[in-house]
């Protein structure tokens, strides 16, 4: 029982921040109809920043994660504004390898400014992992969970409480009626791309102290991101949130009682089972889309 | 073939045979060589994306099936190699028309994503089953024919791209004939061209596995060729990479998927001092690709010499 | 009766686009089918060439029942079609639009084709031969090596049609083939449709919205109306008809 425990705590942590990637597809996906493939760099961008600006440069524990939340959400400005703008036909082939060569691009700075080691900071809170029916859960492992739900609570006002976020589930919706009632769309497409990075970010610093970090774990990231976002079905961000515990819960499960190395192909497995199967995802069916929207 | 297609074709090919007489060395071969190899993976690949419009982001399991296929039933089983390259282009077809048949419901991204998981899935395979694990396995016999075997770098290119012509040479044909056309004409409407009669979802199977054959040829080629192979050479990355050959070059173009291929495999050598952030440039040279010239270098020179002609 | 629909009902996630529609076409003729938007001609379209299955009743074609069989099965047994929304192949030229319309009347395969065997070779002479002749009937040689997608919305529907010719049907669906053309496109339309009836001996069901088009060239026809069949006869018939007035109402056709 306590070994059960302890498998779906680390599936509980690294599923949030599957979770969090899966909420950043939703989030530029809504609004653009783009599936952003280096959304799993923001996640790592997130985490290298955070060491840099609080173990390198000694700066204060808030003040490094402002700042690397920051800069994440100016890349992922600057990806819209020298990436994605400028496209005139948004052909779907032509954005999706778009999206791969900026992963590309942003892989290679990464290594050209962190190399190719993993990187790690002290948790946020020091103090004995805390026992519970045998099984030790890490006080970071809980500050994890609490900010992804955080996070997921924000979206949700932010989305249905806000004039903005209003707005932008109207993109969303029909992108063209949204502009004719006056909603600048352009601006809209760049608020989604710099939330979605910052969402990574978030992500990232959380999750750094736990499972460290290096520059090229963004590929996998975004898969598993993906195939959480598509388990909800695309679009729906509270599906992503489900779909994304379930994937950290198996794989952490595999790599227990399976094989370690079995971890990543659950995830891929499950993945090509739900596209192949249930394309629109495995909660209620389309009409209630709406619903399960943020 | 057409008439202009012909004089290319020959000229191109003349270019291939007298290549290898100007080159020192045989590091410059191998280098040839491994063009040549990419050359057969993006020439599937641009049949598949280019003319049918599908995407796959998973080239590189149809690789690592190939070559793992070929290398195992040649060492473990003692197969003649030629067999076992026979073998692995069917283990390569078979896992392509596993993935293609409920695949080719899906479009775009969820397209795009399903090849990727597959290419995944496939990497681990065998870097957690193949033999060695992550560090490989060696030992693989080089290709023989007849009795002749292909151990000289210089037989080698032969090989390899006289091969690539053959198949270059049946891909000119395809493009050009009944099946092209259908497959062009459900990459502009898939609605109108199962009205008039194209078996859609049966051609698209059918393209998957041609790619898929192509690819696997690729594989097996370059494991007989290096004698050893390792998982890292069949990652995402490399499919990535494919895609970049095929963009660079020209999508719409086969002899573009060529002269992407080449100029993809040039670029280490040519970038030798960036070896460590070979990435970034990778990455700068595809969006830039992406962005300012997406119809591709081929394609482009094309126009150009077609208003030169005007011109005059 | 070449063509006979029977009870055909279709709903789109509670909607109901056709309900009992029955009617027959006779081998030979042009039967128009007309009503205001929505009241499913197109979806009727969709159903008789495969595209959708219908939730219930049945289609026949020469006896032989379609429900179920696939769009390019369909196009096999002598069905073909246009569409409203163009759906010209764009990046092809206008020849090569019509030499996929050859598709279904030929057989050579991935690997004949590849390696140009004496089969696919002669039978890609046929295939360009009659697509050429194909070509001059409909009258767009001169477009003949041009991208299908420089072409005037008025020759891009005549291009639809050719293609749909080079399929060799016997029952041909035009769906809205006039719309976007001017009065003398469409006049060239009408004597093209006609030539069809007559020359090729083809039967065409048509679905129009220029009145004027429909009375001059069709046979019989069929009005719908939200799904419901309100009338059918001959011009004459439906232009007096009550039910097809009052449908009409505050439509300017009639």
């Amino acid at each position: 029982m306590s070994v059960f425990l302890q498998f779906l705590f680390s599936g509980l942590t690294i599923g949030a921040v599957y979770a969090m990637v899966g909420l950043g597809f939703n989030i530029i996906y809504n609004a653009t109809s783009i599936i952003n493939l280096a959304q799993g760099e923001f996640v790592v961008i997130g985490g290298l920043l955070m060491w840099l600006f609080s173990e390198s440069m000694k700066l204060p524990f808030l003040i490094s994660a402002l700042l690397a939340i920051l800069f994440t959400g100016l890349i992922g400005l600057l990806m819209e504004r020298l990436t994605i703008r400028p496209v005139k036909k948004k052909d779907l082939l032509l954005m999706i390898m778009i999206t791969i060569a900026v992963s590309i691009v942003l892989r290679g700075l990464l290594m050209f400014k962190f190399g190719k080691d993993p990187y790690t900071y002290n948790p946020f809170t020091e103090g004995d992992p805390i026992n519970i029916y045998g099984a030790y859960i890490q006080q970071q492992t809980l500050w994890v969970i609490g900010i992804t739900s955080l996070c997921i609570i924000l979206m949700y006002l932010f989305f249905n409480k806000t004039m903005l976020g209003k707005a932008m589930k109207a993109c969303a919706v029909d992108p063209t009626a949204a502009r004719i009632t006056g909603i600048n769309v352009e601006r809209m497409v760049m608020i989604s791309f710099v939330m979605s990075a910052m969402m990574g970010a978030v992500a990232g610093i959380a999750v750094t102290p736990i499972t460290l970090m290096e520059y090229d774990r963004g590929p996998m990231l975004a898969v598993k991101g993906f195939c959480a976002a598509i388990m909800g079905g695309l679009g729906r961000g509270r599906g992503s949130v489900i779909g994304g515990f379930i994937i950290g819960i198996l794989e952490s499960l595999t790599a227990g009682y399976i094989h370690s190395g079995a971890k990543d192909a659950v995830a891929l497995i499950i993945m090509l089972i739900i596209l192949f199967f249930r394309p629109a995802g495995i909660f209620g069916s389309k009409t209630i889309i709406d619903l399960r929207r943020f | 073939m057409q008439i202009t297609n012909r004089r290319i074709f020959l000229a191109f090919f003349t270019l291939v045979l007298v290549f290898p007489f100007f080159l020192e060395g045989s590091y410059a071969l191998s280098i040839a060589t491994f063009a040549g190899i990419n050359s057969l993976i993006a020439i599937g690949l641009c049949i598949l994306m280019g003319y049918a419009g599908q995407v796959s982001l998973g080239q590189a399991g149809f690789y690592g099936i190939g070559a793992y296929v070929s290398a195992i039933l040649s060492i473990n089983f003692g197969l003649p190699v030629v067999l076992s390259f026979f073998m692995a282009a069917a283990a390569s077809a078979i896992s392509a028309v596993v993935l293609a048949i409920p695949a080719l419901r899906l479009k775009g991204h969820y397209l795009a994503v399903a090849t990727l998981g597959f290419g995944e899935i496939i990497y681990v395979i065998i870097n957690e089953w193949g033999p060695g694990g992550p560090s490989g396995f060696g030992d693989i016999p080089k290709f023989n024919l007849f009795g002749y075997v292909f151990n000289t770098p210089l037989s080698y290119y032969f090989l390899i791209w006289i091969t690539l012509m053959l198949v270059m040479a049946f891909s000119i044909n395809l493009i050009n004939s009944r099946f092209g056309r259908a497959l062009r004409s459900m990459h502009d409407s898939e609605i109108a061209s199962n009205a008039m009669g194209v078996d859609v979802p049966t051609l698209k199977i059918k393209v998957f596995v041609l790619s898929a054959v192509y690819a696997a040829f690729g594989g097996a080629f370059y494991a007989h060729y290096v004698t050893f192979i390792s998982p890292s050479s069949f990652s995402l990355f490399q499919s990535v990479l494919v895609l970049m050959m095929v963009v660079v070059g020209g999508i719409t173009s086969l002899w573009g998927a060529i002269a992407g291929a080449i100029i993809i495999t040039l670029l280490p050598e040519i970038l030798r001092e960036f070896k460590e952030y070979d990435i970034l440039v990778y990455g700068l040279i595809l969006i830039s690709s992406l962005l300012f010239f997406n119809k591709g270098l081929v394609p482009i020179i094309i126009e150009r010499l077609k208003k030169g002609y005007k011109g005059t | 009766m070449i063509l006979q629909v029977n009870d055909i009902t279709k709903t789109f996630g509670g909607l109901v686009a056709l309900e009992e529609i029955s009617f027959g076409v006779h081998k030979g003729s042009i039967k128009a089918l007309i009503g205001p938007n929505g009241a499913g001609k197109t979806t009727l379209l969709n159903i008789i060439s495969g595209i959708y299955p219908p939730d219930k009743g049945a289609v026949s074609f020469n006896d032989r029942s379609i429900n179920g069989l696939s769009p390019s099965i369909i196009a096999g047994m002598g069905i073909s079609r246009t569409f409203q929304h163009v759906e010209l192949f764009a990046n092809m030229t206008v020849l090569e639009n019509i030499m996929v319309g050859r598709h279904v009347r030929t057989k050579a395969g991935l690997l004949s084709c590849g390696f140009r065997l004496p089969s696919a070779r002669s039978e890609e002479r046929a295939i360009r031969t009659f697509s050429e002749e194909i070509l001059h009937y409909i009258g767009l040689s001169h477009r003949r090596d041009e991208k299908a997608s420089s072409l005037p919305i008025g020759e891009e529907r005549i291009l639809e049609i050719g293609r749909a010719l080079a399929t060799e049907p016997t029952l041909l669906l035009l769906d809205e083939p006039a719309s976007g053309l001017n009065e003398v496109e469409t006049i060239e339309l009408s004597i093209l449709i006609k030539r069809l009836r007559d020359e090729k001996a083809l039967t065409i069901i048509l679905v129009e919205h220029d009145m004027r088009l429909v009375m001059d060239i069709s046979d019989e026809i069929v009005v719908l109306d939200f799904g419901k069949k309100i009338a059918e006869g001959a011009p004459a018939e439906i232009q007096n008809n009550k039910l097809v007035i009052d449908a009409y109402l505050g439509e300017d056709d009639l």
